[in-house]
């Protein structure tokens, strides 16, 4: 470890934790990018991850569905155990993984296929459908419960990319949860859309919440008010706070993140 | 220090002097660029010019009209009508007998092998065939247009002058009037040039055609397509997507650029050693002629598929995995039809190449003469760059407009070859 890692103020634990996190740390090659962070990630709630850009949120959440092991020099070290299990454990298979926990991307990237095709891909490899029928069922709820079924009903056979930019995220939001995953990690969701589209994405995370838990990455201090239950705090690779959000933005304990969230810093 | 001191003005003056510069760099630019592409089109020009205008009066060819009576005196004259009769029977006989019958003053030897020099030696082996397939026309009088010699068709293409003195043409002046004579009343005459798309190789012009090795190349481009195409794209799926990186793949990488710059004539070579020399498939064969082009084409196909690979955007891959895809399913799903596009031009590079070489195929014997036209890819062939390179080394006149004439159909193979890749490819394409 080239420097050490500072103690995080707050409760970092929830009363039922779908994820809980001990102790990781990430390195890309020599550069340790998140410094022993310890976190719980609780159900039916949304955590939002704030901090300046280089911080490490996004790294700490591709840690979660083990994203960050496609990339090449990338270690992660201590322990992330989903429902009790570690992430990390031989037996634990990364597909199966990566079905548990969905991901949205910053920007929308809907495969270049149907619109249908896209909601259907999920449920097709898992083989969570038995006949048409059930698939399309699939393809209609989650149309449905992303608010996008209004507006393509008519055209499931047009290409996703057909779609704006704020439909796409949106189409990518019913894709992750057409397989039906416990955790949704967003990845600045709403960075690439304009106010409008932020606003509906930031509805459906709010509905969403009721069946899962969500853990967002945001540049945005309005937004993380907005939707999130608790919000973590992440200063050069360390988690500085995490708390309700309330507290957080009302009152927060330690100095890095007060000058965050007032604007002094950033 | 000064430049922050500068005024407005003086800053706008200095910009200005610039800008003139500026412009007239880009002009030059231009200007050489303009050059340089007109220098490349006057050459084109110039290549595809010489070619057709040696080579597009190959497809019309000088045909006699002769009466040919199939006399049985002749044909049979035991009368058994015995195919072994029929085969070795004096067809030349028949059609020198029309051509007395038309010329009824030429008399004496000599002058007389004048005038049966007018037609082909082919025409005997048309009437055998015609015979042999049906004889009962034996008895029967037909017309029939029937193949000129070559020294005539050269002189009815004006390629030799009538005018010219008699040494220095391989006709006489009695020929060149009896010619006249056929021309006048029709029954000689240029028409389409069946044998040149229907015959394989020989030593008289007017018979020589490039059946052979067109389906030569044909074959041997099939054996290239089907091997190299899936051979390529999996070692580029492989190396791109689940390689590990190490020195091994590194080493691999490197020789496979290697490869794509090593001439063509050491893949002969190898081809030679290994599949004639060790394995001990035939010579001359459109098999070994398709693995010897495959070696070569690897090299282009899998860099090709690799930078298509390479080309896919990450976020198409990270959706896949996000979505729980496993590797292969991502590949298989969202990468390759993305990237069958460039795979497809990079087997187009390499298919054109591989048509146009003829080095290597002179290595493993596809350079022989040969007159039957393939039939499988076990038979000896040759292909059609070969049969360039073999015509224009020929001192016949006539050889000169089907060396010419080849070039145009290997232009013809290409391009039909060309456009096929790329409707492919434009119904691959896919927008994001």
């Amino acid at each position: 470890m080239n420097d050490a890692a500072k103690t995080t103020i707050g409760t970092i634990t929830v009363a039922e934790p779908v994820f809980s996190c001990r102790n990781v740390d990430v390195y890309y090659g020599d550069k340790h990018a998140i410094k022993n962070v310890n976190i719980d990630i609780g159900r039916k709630q949304v955590l939002a991850m704030i901090g300046p850009s280089g911080c490490g949120k996004s790294t700490f959440l591709r840690c979660l569905n083990r994203m960050n092991d496609t990339i090449v020099g990338a270690r992660v070290e201590g322990s992330i155990t989903l429902d009790g299990q570690d992430i990390h454990d031989k037996r634990q298979d990364v597909v199966q993984l990566r079905a548990r926990v969905g991901m949205v991307f910053q920007k929308p990237n809907p495969f270049p296929k149907s619109i249908y095709e896209n909601v259907a891909y999920g449920p097709r490899i898992h083989g969570l459908a038995a006949n048409r029928g059930e698939l399309d069922e699939i393809v209609n709820q989650s149309l449905r419960r992303a608010g996008l079924w209004e507006e393509v009903k008519d055209r499931l056979n047009q290409p996703g990319t057909s779609l704006s930019g704020g439909q796409q995220q949106r189409l990518c939001i019913a894709r992750t949860i057409a397989v039906n995953p416990e955790v949704i990690l967003m990845d600045e969701p709403c960075s690439a859309l304009d106010p409008i589209a932020t606003a509906r994405i930031e509805d459906l995370i709010d509905e969403l919440r009721e069946s899962y838990a969500i853990c967002i990455v945001t540049h945005s201090m309005q937004q993380a008010a907005r939707v999130s239950q608790r919000t973590a705090y992440f200063h050069l690779g360390d988690l500085v706070e995490v708390g309700d959000t309330n507290l957080i933005f009302t009152n927060p304990r330690a100095k890095l993140t007060e000058d965050y969230i007032t604007g002094r810093f950033g | 220090m000064s430049s922050t001191n500068r005024t407005a003005a003086e800053t706008q003056a200095l910009v200005t002097k610039s800008l003139a510069r500026r412009y007239r760099a880009e002009r030059r630019f231009r200007f050489y660029g303009l050059t340089a592409v007109l220098a490349g089109l006057v050459f084109v020009v110039f290549l595809f010019g010489t070619i057709f205008a040696q080579g597009l009066s190959v497809f019309q060819q000088s045909y006699v009209k002769v009466e040919i009576f199939y006399d049985p005196a002749i044909i049979d004259p035991a009368g058994t009508r015995n195919p072994d009769d029929l085969v070795t029977a004096d067809y030349q006989a028949l059609v020198r007998e029309s051509l007395k019958a038309r010329f009824p003053e030429v008399e004496g030897r000599r002058d007389l092998r004048e005038l049966y020099g007018i037609v082909s030696s082919a025409a005997s082996i048309e009437l055998q065939q015609r015979i042999t397939s049906d004889p009962a026309a034996i008895g029967t009088r037909e017309t029939r247009w029937v193949l000129a010699d070559d020294t005539v068709d050269m002189l009815i293409k004006g390629r030799v002058a009538r005018n010219a003195p008699e040494d220095e043409r391989r006709l006489s002046d009695q020929q060149v009037g009896w010619i006249a004579a056929l021309e006048r009343d029709g029954t000689l005459a240029l028409r389409f040039n069946r044998a040149f798309f229907s015959n394989g190789d020989s030593r008289d012009p007017e018979q020589a055609g490039v059946r052979g090795a067109l389906i030569g190349s044909l074959l041997t481009l099939f054996i290239t397509l089907l091997l190299s195409f899936p051979i390529g794209v999996g070692a580029a799926v492989y190396l791109e997507e689940f390689a590990p990186r190490n020195r091994l793949t590194d080493i691999i990488e490197v020789n496979i650029n290697n490869l794509a710059a090593v001439p063509s004539i050491v893949f002969g070579l190898l081809g030679l050693a290994m599949f004639i020399g060790f394995f001990g498939l035939p010579r001359s064969a459109p098999l070994v002629g398709g693995f010897v082009l495959t070696l070569l084409t690897l090299p282009t196909i899998i860099i090709a598929s690799r930078a298509a690979l390479k080309a896919v955007p990450p976020s198409i891959r990270e959706a896949a995995l996000g979505m729980g895809a496993s590797r292969l399913q991502m590949v298989a799903h969202h990468v390759l039809p993305l990237a069958v596009p460039g795979m497809l031009t990079g087997a187009i590079i390499g298919m054109a190449r591989a048509l146009g070489e003829s080095a290597p195929l002179l290595m493993i014997g596809m350079v022989a003469f040969i007159v039957e036209v393939p039939q499988g890819v076990f038979d000896p062939a040759t292909a059609l760059p070969v049969q360039v390179f073999l015509w224009s080394d020929l001192p016949e006149r006539g050889f000169i407009e089907r060396t010419s004439g080849a070039i145009i159909v290997l232009l013809l193979f290409l391009l039909v070859m060309n456009a096929t890749a790329v409707l492919l490819r434009n119904k691959f394409e896919k927008r994001w």
